[in-house]
């Protein structure tokens, strides 16, 4: 007899295939979570190289204290979205709180960072309007597209001239055209050339908005991320964001500087149609948050973290992304030996997260880390030593490797470029039937 | 169709047989990566913009000839 489920036979058999090298990610299951960079994983206390806890906020106890008031005086959750059973004081306060944050005018809550990007672009984009996305967008992206009612134009990754073709292209034509960049992409830790961005921004006439998911509290000398870093903030229109890494919680939000957002309330199906964040989520995020402005010791560490992963696994002669940022992917063309790589370094007690085509770009099979600030040294010389070891255990290193390998600063010291990320396309492998099948999907990270 | 027969052939595995039916996503063996760079050469040849909606239309090399004969007139 036939199934519904039928149709995912070919991924059913892919699953098997990965399972049968090893474990597989969807599998695994933390039975302790010591701290924010330990746990215990099938008994064995184990090193937390994939979390995107950039600061290492989630134990923070004036976050923990205040989210245990908020449960104990406000309740477990508002069973409802703020439309239809109204805000909480804690609303209203996280959002003033983030708009002086950023500086803006004003900001929109949304209960995860995924619908933050599917509620603001889906609704700030209507029928009459162009949206234009880079191509290695994250799926909360693409699947704003899919909910708006514009014209969806993908230019090619992080290239300002062919974003530019598209919109000399688009003059004299009356939509708005809203361009959608994230600060740093999720699978490789490369950044936009956000200054070129802005003049092409400029000259059309376009709207900006930036995904500062992985930049919040990670970049710019008060954690506002790339926008400070570069200097450009009075140029972007809409920045969105996320709790769920460097805050540390769940949770998503839209700033603006431009007036009149409010609306979006009353547009944005993903803001409207599904219960409000928790008072213990909100109560965690807002003091979490009133701390990244102050917290320069700790991105300092996290770049300097940051600066011993990537630099001991270049030396080592691992394939990584081509830019020093806290998200350290290394890239591999054989997916048996990622996999037999992902699994080794978990049998030896370090967790990193698994990224396979079609979610990767230019096929590529990853093994991706993100590091934190509470991470130690002795902690990240472990990982290193470690994947050096299975490394060339399967081949994917040799000694002649490590002698070629250079070094890297990161961005704030300059010189953040390493050679471009286009030296090899290994083939990808994925059987897909879209030809608009999402390339930058971020399979984990998002909640 | 030539133009875009040769842009395809090039990414083609070898000894494709690429007529107007030619499935593009199932009959060549390329994937939705290499579909997706065959996309932007193809902006680029015909100076048009291909929204993604009307991509998702495109099944066969004939459905890919129409869309970009329809785009190449709403431009001019």
């Amino acid at each position: 007899m036939s199934s519904i489920f039928d149709k995912f036979a070919p991924l059913k058999e892919q699953h098997a295939a990965l399972t049968a090298l090893g474990r597989s990610p969807d599998q695994l299951q933390f039975e302790d979570i010591i701290s924010p960079t330990e746990a215990v994983l099938n008994g064995k206390r184990t090193i937390l190289m994939g979390t995107n806890n950039y600061l290492g906020m989630t134990f923070d106890d004036t976050s923990v204290n205040a989210a245990i008031e908020a449960l104990k005086t406000e309740g477990t959750g508002t069973t409802g979205s703020r439309i239809a059973n109204g805000s909480y004081e804690g609303h209203k306060a996280l959002e003033e709180e983030l708009a002086a944050f950023y500086d803006m005018r004003s900001a929109i809550l949304f209960s995860t960072g995924y619908q933050a990007n599917l509620g603001a672009i889906s609704a700030l984009a209507g029928r009459d309007d162009y949206l234009l996305i880079d191509a290695d967008s994250h799926a909360s992206i693409y699947d704003a597209c899919r909910l708006s009612d514009a014209q969806v134009i993908r230019f090619r990754h992080n290239d300002p001239d062919n974003l530019e073709r598209k919109l000399k292209r688009l003059e004299g034509t009356s939509g708005s055209k809203l361009i959608i960049v994230e600060s740093i992409y999720s699978m490789l830790g490369d950044m936009v050339p956000l200054k070129a961005f802005v003049e092409i921004k400029k000259k059309y006439g376009a709207y900006l908005l930036i995904d500062e998911a992985h930049s919040l509290g990670v970049l710019g000398e008060k954690g506002r991320g790339l926008c400070e870093h570069d200097g450009v903030e009075k140029d972007i229109d809409f920045i969105t964001g996320t709790f769920s890494k460097s805050i540390g919680t769940v949770g998503g939000f839209l700033v603006s500087n431009l007036p009149g957002m409010d609306i979006i309330r009353f547009v944005s199906r993903p803001y409207m149609f599904t219960a409000s964040p928790p008072p213990s989520v909100v109560a965690s995020a807002r003091q979490t948050l009133a701390k990244i402005a102050g917290a320069t010791d700790k991105r300092k560490q996290l770049w300097d973290n940051a600066t011993q992963l990537y630099n001991g696994l270049k030396a080592a002669g691992f394939e990584l992304g081509p830019t020093l940022s806290p998200i350290v992917a290394i890239r591999l063309s054989d997916p048996e030996k990622a996999i037999a790589l992902w699994n080794g370094l978990i049998d030896a007690g370090v967790y990193t997260n698994l990224a396979l085509p079609p979610a990767t770009p230019f096929g590529w099979y990853l093994l991706r880390s993100s590091i934190s600030a509470a991470h130690t040294p002795e902690q990240i010389a472990l990982a290193v030593e470690v994947c050096t070891k299975i490394g060339r255990e399967l081949g994917i290193i040799t000694l002649s490797n490590s002698q070629k390998a250079g070094v890297s600063k990161h961005p704030d010291n300059g010189s953040a470029q390493l050679n471009g990320a286009s030296e090899t396309h290994p083939d990808a492998t994925s059987e897909t039937e879209s030809l608009v099948t999402p390339t930058g999907d971020d399979p984990a990270a998002r909640v | 169709m030539l133009e875009i027969q040769s842009q395809l052939r090039s990414r083609a595995a070898e000894n494709s047989v690429i007529g107007p039916d030619t499935n593009i996503t199932r009959d060549l063996g390329l994937d939705s990566l290499a579909i997706m760079d065959f996309i932007f050469d193809l902006e680029d040849s015909f100076d048009i913009s291909i929204p993604m909606e009307r991509i998702a239309e495109v099944q066969t090399l004939a459905d890919l000839t129409k869309a970009i004969e329809i785009l190449q007139k709403e431009a001019s």
